[in-house]
């Protein structure tokens, strides 16, 4: 049985990307990586993928106005919601992009006819080797819309992958937030790791993607990193969990080593003398019953 | 004024840094402590826990680090909404021109069936404007809620996000519309990422201060997060957390771009413990406040002389 793991985090920097690099590492060569965290993705960094196929995202449309057409009634401008048509001095129309959310109410209704619809360039997406097996990864251009629909093609991509290579497991490196991508992104997970740290805003966001993961009904679990940076809030966590029935599988003392495998672009498992690796392959048995021992 | 912090990158300290400005300028009378500090992370909103009067009080204590969040009192909530099409059945022909208008794939129609899937709504408002039999009437999808408070001389605003609304940009437009075009100075807390939830936060902000911090992660997102800002033609500058890690290449790409570093905020253990404990940086590090108040003070004077 195929089985999909996705790592989250709510909050940005909790160690997310570090951690999903262990994980590649320590799971068994049987397994596809995927990069969903398209519009800040980092784990290329420390995987250093060899991409085999470089393929174009186009996704949702944007509206063109063709100038000599356009007789400046601002039919368009008054029924535009996203604001995305601005005007010249002369009154003549024209789209600003970034904020076109490609609804084509404007194509539709212009007098003039002077609008149409065209597709949208918005990113790359790559199927890659890496030492530690096929990675699915993507770009998505800056400033872009479609984030979500990018992450679900990367996850389709990765999903057929695995069915062409057999193999078991899909390890998802997943987007901040509680968002569109997020959201793209649990679709199809068995388990959802979610990576956080014994802070405030830890716990706050925290709070908020097992709101998520319930919803969806997704099984979680907790790694909580840095888990000694403040002893209350770690306890606080930990309540949290046990009063929620979600298992924190395992607690990482803050650790340079991190810091200093991203540097090398290296997996912090890969460091020679490294404190956190043992705790790191103890989380990856856990993970690895709570996926297939079912 | 609007100063946007941003970053590419999730966890470089952009709340740190937008609470730390916010704290600052309330002090300066250049200001006239009109100050407002807006939180645009509306997938995870966390300014509100650096602002608590409360947090004042356990500072220096043992109990540093109290598990109960920094409660809030908020004087103000809007529920915000998103309009989305409702079908009156009696009046339905199933003639499917909404359907075929409808580019987010919200609305089916089967034979005599018609479905409206609301959570994928845009709210272009095209459907209603093609129905000719006024079968449709405006219904609501929650978005989320927009809170506002005073606190420590500051108007804080903060959008949320509902747990399971995929869409983040209609609230943070919301939000948008709601900051003041006086002189009062306004510290937005922008989501992480380079999509659309950023670009609807720093659209006609004045300048944005980009947080990053000295490693290959915080590096390449950096880059990223100026490309956004490069096509916004929004000025900006650098602030440079936890720095002392020894990667240099942060600090050779502003250099050659000629981007201004405005600050390094070194790393310090204490530091990240008195975040953990929803402590404000400036007072954890007083000695900090100073560089901020110069850092208000010079966006504002090449702001000033920008438009002079």
């Amino acid at each position: 049985m195929r089985k999909e793991l996705l790592i989250l985090s709510g909050k940005g920097g909790t160690g997310k990307t570090s951690i999903t690099a262990a994980l590649a590492h320590l799971a068994a060569p049987s397994k596809i990586i995927a990069d969903c965290d398209v519009d800040a993705s980092d784990l290329h960094l420390i995987l250093a993928p060899e991409i085999r196929s470089e393929n174009d995202f186009i996704s949702g449309t944007e509206a063109k106005i063709r100038r000599e057409n356009c007789t400046a009634c601002g039919e368009c401008s008054a029924i535009c919601q996203f604001d995305a048509i601005e005007t010249d001095d002369e009154g003549i129309a024209s789209v600003n992009g970034m904020a076109c959310e490609g609804c084509a109410v404007c194509a539709r209704f212009c007098p003039a006819e002077a609008i149409t619809m065209h597709p949208c360039r918005c990113g790359q997406w790559f199927l890659s080797d890496t030492r530690f097996g096929p990675m699915v990864h993507s770009h998505l251009f800056p400033g872009e819309e479609n984030s979500g629909k990018l992450v679900t093609l990367v996850k389709n991509q990765a999903t057929q992958q695995a069915e062409n290579l057999d193999k078991k497991l899909i390890l998802v490196d997943g987007p901040p937030g509680i968002g569109c991508p997020v959201i793209a992104s649990i679709s199809g997970a068995d388990l959802v790791l979610i990576v956080t740290e014994p802070t405030m805003s830890g716990l706050h966001d925290l709070e908020r993607v097992i709101g998520l993961t319930t919803h969806f009904k997704v099984p979680a679990a907790v790694c909580l990193n840095k888990c000694d940076l403040n002893g209350n809030m770690a306890k606080a966590i930990e309540r949290y969990c046990t009063d929620n029935g979600i298992e924190m599988i395992a607690a990482i003392p803050f650790d340079q080593a991190f810091t200093d495998a991203q540097v090398q672009g290296k997996a912090v498992t890969e460091l020679q003398e490294s404190g956190v690796s043992q705790t790191l392959e103890q989380m990856w048995f856990r993970l690895n019953d709570m996926l297939f021992s079912k | 004024m609007k100063i946007a912090i941003a970053s590419g990158k999730g966890g470089t300290g952009k709340t740190t840094v937008a609470t730390a400005l916010a704290l600052s300028a309330v002090q300066l009378p250049e200001f006239k402590k009109r100050v407002m500090l807006a939180d645009c992370d509306v997938e995870e909103p966390n300014a509100h826990i650096f602002m608590s009067e409360e947090s004042e009080e356990i500072t220096g204590q043992e109990q540093y680090g109290s598990p109960s969040p920094n409660h809030i009192q908020w004087h103000e909530q809007e529920d915000i909404f998103a309009t989305v099409p409702e079908v009156i059945e009696e009046r339905c022909n199933y003639c499917g021109e909404c359907r075929d208008i409808c580019q987010f794939n919200a609305i089916t129609v089967l034979g005599q069936t018609i479905l409206v899937f609301p959570e994928m709504c845009h709210s272009c408002l095209g459907c209603f404007r093609v129905c000719e039999q006024n079968a449709l009437q405006h219904g609501k999808r929650l978005l989320g809620q927009i809170s506002k408070t005073h606190v420590n001389g500051i108007d804080l605003v903060q959008g949320e996000l509902r747990v399971g609304e995929a869409m983040a940009s209609p609230l943070i437009k919301a939000i948008k519309k709601r900051l003041p075009n006086d002189d009062t100075l306004v510290i937005i807390d922008a989501p992480p990422g380079t999509s659309c939830p950023v670009i609807n936060t720093l659209t006609g902000t004045d300048y944005a201060i980009l947080v990053t911090e000295p490693t290959p992660f915080g590096y390449h997102d950096l880059k990223l997060c100026a490309e956004v800002i490069k096509i916004l033609s929004i000025p900006f500058g650098v602030i440079i957390n936890r720095a002392g890690s020894g990667y240099k290449e942060v600090y050779e790409w502003c250099r050659k771009e000629g981007i201004d570093v405005l600050l390094e905020i070194p790393f310090d253990r204490g530091v990240a413990e008195a975040y953990a404990a929803g402590i404000p940086l400036i007072q954890a590090r007083p000695d900090l406040q100073g560089h901020f108040s110069n850092i208000l003070k010079n966006i504002v004077q090449s702001m000033e002389h920008l438009n002079a």
